[in-house]
């Protein structure tokens, strides 16, 4: 037994960029996905819509945690072989982000008035130029706000990859506190680091609601 | 081990049950002590003094910036200290509280914010009571304006409780990894897990969406 010391905060302050690689590995692969379900969801089309809106009430209907070990255990019966943890933990996290910003985008593309995409087709441009130039900017400003907000819940999320040992803040958080016994000490410190990461992006977003409703 | 085999895992369905019963439990009593915490907690942030608003704004703060494992390792591990040795399910259900009860403040303060002060002021103006004001022209509409952000909560909770299974709270989760221990076939009871989660959520959904056309029938703009 020993006592927490500097080096154990470094090996917090560490550990954080595995939190972070894993939110922008999520953001990264979860945006391209996250804005295909989006227009799934907003196409005329009813089977990609249909499509889309499975993929969102089944990603949102069971835990973070379900969700892990699903890919944990599952990615490796697919592929047939041992895959790296990194990498079925990425893919649940892709599948996680990418189902709340397809709602979010969502949201954002129909709150763009229907007229706008009237004036876009009589510039004659095509469909993908239409949300391109005329919606996609429009909505990705209404949607700015919840998207920071969805960036904080990401980050408190990978908490729960320390369930399958991957070694990111809250699980070297769990070791130190084994070899220390002072789980008190050590968590607080753990939370301080998240509370750090998590609180200026949450006033951020407030600032861009403030700002989009100021506008409006 | 080849192929996704279920009737193995089936013969612990009894266990399955009892967690599907905990985590019911376990969602109602923090809904109960979270709701709670919510209504006083917005109440004392409109109309409190100035300390408890800051006070308040302080701990609705900490708790939605930080996870909620990190806030159950906290209780779980603090609560000993106190020379308070509470069994696991207990932690869960204080911790969940906490942290339940400051989204439900932030959810009842933005209703309460959605009345504008003239509704108010032409309640007043129509000689009701005082009592009749508070009911029918702040409770009810601002009650209708959280339900939608309320009922996901909620749901969010139920999905949420899954994370006691890491202090050997005996719910769902909890109850899978049992069976995974017992029988070694994880992927199919983790998805067998997962699909009674989505069970469960979708027939919460359904509930919410029911009920939310009953309690609120009058129409939105006149």
């Amino acid at each position: 037994m020993r006592a927490f010391s500097g080096s154990d905060l470094i090996y917090l302050l560490y550990a954080l960029q595995w939190t972070v690689a894993l939110v922008v590995i999520a953001l990264a692969m979860g945006a391209p996905l996250g804005l295909a379900l989006a227009l799934m969801r907003t196409s005329r089309r009813r089977l990609p819509r249909y499509i889309a809106m499975v993929f969102i009430e089944v990603v949102q209907g069971v835990p973070l945690l379900g969700l892990l070990v699903f890919f944990y255990f599952g990615v490796p019966l697919l592929a047939g072989r041992e895959v790296a943890p990194v990498i079925a933990v990425s893919i649940a996290f892709t599948a996680y982000s990418a189902s709340f910003l397809g709602q979010i985008w969502r949201g954002g593309i129909e709150a763009v008035k229907g007229t706008q995409w009237d004036a876009a087709a009589c510039l004659g441009i095509t469909k993908w130029q239409q949300f391109r130039y005329v919606i996609g900017p429009q909505a990705f400003r209404m949607s700015l706000p919840p998207t920071v907000g969805l960036l904080v819940q990401l980050i408190k999320g990978t908490s729960l990859v320390s369930i399958v040992g991957f070694v990111e803040l809250t699980r070297a958080g769990q070791i130190i506190s084994a070899a220390t016994f002072q789980p008190l000490l050590v968590y607080s410190c753990v939370a301080v680091i998240y509370f750090s990461v998590c609180l200026p992006l949450t006033h951020w977003a407030r600032a861009l609601e403030g700002r989009l409703n100021g506008a409006a | 081990m080849t192929g996704f085999n279920l009737s193995q895992i089936l013969h612990y369905q009894d266990l399955f049950l009892s967690g599907v019963l905990m985590t019911a439990l376990l969602s109602c009593i923090v809904m109960f002590f979270g709701s709670i915490i919510g209504i006083l907690g917005a109440v004392g942030v409109r109309w409190g003094p100035r300390p408890v608003q800051y006070a308040l704004r302080a701990y609705v703060e900490v708790i939605r910036n930080t996870p909620g494992l990190i806030q159950l390792f906290i209780v779980f591990f603090v609560l000993p200290s106190f020379e308070l040795r509470l069994p696991p399910f207990h932690a869960a259900a204080i911790a969940f509280s906490i942290y339940f009860g400051a989204y439900a403040i932030e959810i009842i303060r933005a209703g309460l914010d959605s009345i504008p002060r003239s509704q108010i002021e032409a309640g007043q103006c129509l000689g009701i009571t005082r009592w009749e004001v508070f009911r029918h022209v702040i409770c009810m509409p601002a009650l209708r304006n959280i339900y939608p952000a309320f009922t996901s909560q909620i749901v969010l909770l139920v999905l949420g409780t899954s994370i006691a299974s890491q202090i050997s709270a005996e719910e769902l989760f909890y109850m899978g990894s049992f069976v995974e221990s017992r029988t070694y076939r994880s992927f199919e009871v983790y998805t067998f897990v997962c699909a009674i989660y989505l069970v469960m959520v979708l027939i919460l959904k359904t509930v919410f969406a029911a009920g939310g056309r009953i309690l609120f029938r009058w129409p939105a703009h006149d």
